[in-house]
């Protein structure tokens, strides 16, 4: 019980990186990057919404819109799962606001830390994208919150790693044009090369 | 050109939202290593993002600014639903290919990004206009990268054989990590930097 967890923790932390091979949370991916410090808050603050919001969907995927699944309130042949992407939505835009007032409240020192990039998080598609792949993947309850957790993890490391690169390039001379975004999608990409080398491992 | 013209041309080339403003690209790489799939991915987004920006406009007047974020999200969530249906009901095959990634159009910064910037100052015909030209210019660059991913990685277009594979007796040699994820990436910086040394160009 407890391997296939660790498993499915390997599994969604480095073969099958959100970031660099299903190229989830792009765009932040590459506009908050540019230095360690900052690329590291918005890597903790994935986790943690990553964490909350993927078990969350679960439960209401399983008991209110998946096929049937409101049978505990008599309503047995009700299937609700088209409206499932804007629940989806809806609960994590919830969540990261609830998690902002709560954070504000009583731990001021994380809620400093965090500062912008936790309202950012709600059109982050690493987020809604991590809840899509559960439902898709049929995850039962457990699993989706070893899932949550390993896929944030997975693309905060992603992050902090490819700002380390960035933050030495400063002193590379990048030929004129590629600079800024360009080169980075190159080193992305060398980065993904680099994290394919994970796909020979066998779980 | 008239304001119009303008309006619609100019996220094409000038203000791509994908080489210029670096935004939606998700879905630019992951969507990519087929023509076929690409294409659908396309035309969902010129309608989404088109009358996503129509009708944020049309209540632009009567929306709180308090509460804007989340009316613009549950209009984007509704017409990513209908696509959605839409696909799966018709091309249930490439609906299976594109997995998430149509569900995701929703977190696409390109139509956020739109409604924000434009539908919410702008009457409707301008900002439908503008939301297709935003759309066309993703597109651009999309089928570009599909072009030379679905070539250089298969030999082929459409699922039509271009270039014969030698494991079918032909001579062209598939490179297979223009089919894998990394590639894109390569493509995609190739782009911008092309695109931005022209557009520096014409500024100068």
């Amino acid at each position: 019980m407890l391997e296939a967890y660790l498993a499915l923790f390997i599994k969604a932390v480095f073969i099958e990186n959100i970031a660099l091979t299903f190229f989830l949370g792009m765009c932040t991916f590459i506009a908050v990057s540019k230095t360690v410090e900052t690329a590291f808050g918005l890597g903790i603050a994935v986790v943690v919404v990553q964490t909350i919001t993927v078990p969350v969907n679960n439960l209401i995927f399983a008991y209110v819109l998946k096929d049937g699944a409101l049978s505990w309130a008599g309503l047995g042949n009700v299937d609700l799962t088209f409206i499932g992407l804007v629940t989806y939505i809806g609960v994590i835009a919830a969540i990261v606001q609830i998690l902002e007032m709560a954070l504000d409240k009583y731990v001021p020192a994380l809620y400093n830390a965090l500062g912008i990039f936790l309202p950012l998080i709600t059109v982050n598609c690493a987020i809604l994208g991590g809840s899509l792949f559960m439902v898709q993947r049929e995850y039962n309850f457990g699993e989706s919150v070893v899932y949550g957790m390993g896929s944030g993890v997975g693309w905060a490391l992603a992050i902090v790693a490819l700002a380390g690169l960035r933050e030495k390039m400063k002193y590379a001379s990048v030929p004129k044009g590629l600079d800024g975004a360009g080169i980075t999608f190159i080193v992305a990409g060398i980065m993904a090369i680099a994290f394919m080398l994970f796909s020979g491992i066998q779980l | 050109m008239t304001g119009y013209g303008k309006i619609l041309f100019n996220p094409l080339f000038k203000n791509n939202p994908i080489a210029i403003q670096i935004l939606g690209i998700c879905s630019a790489l992951a969507v990519t290593s087929k023509m076929q799939t690409t294409l659908v991915m396309c035309i969902s987004v010129i309608c989404i993002l088109g009358l996503s920006n129509l009708f944020i406009s049309m209540i632009r007047k009567f929306m709180p600014s308090s509460i804007r974020l989340i009316i613009e999200m549950t209009i984007i969530a509704t017409l990513v639903i209908i696509a959605d249906q839409i696909i799966k009901a018709y091309m249930f095959e490439i609906s299976k290919q594109l997995s998430v990634f149509v569900g995701l159009i929703i977190t696409n910064c390109i139509i956020l990004g739109r409604a924000e910037a434009f539908a919410v100052n702008n009457p409707p015909i301008k900002s439908l206009l503008d939301g297709i030209g935003n759309a066309a210019g993703y597109s651009i660059v999309l089928i570009q990268v599909a072009f030379a991913r679905e070539l250089i990685g298969s030999g082929e277009l459409l699922g039509f054989t271009i270039m014969k594979p030698v494991t079918e007796g032909g001579w062209y040699t598939p490179n297979g990590l223009f089919l894998l994820a990394p590639s894109a990436f390569f493509l995609i910086g190739v782009i911008i930097w092309a695109a931005k040394l022209t557009v520096a160009k014409e500024d100068a």
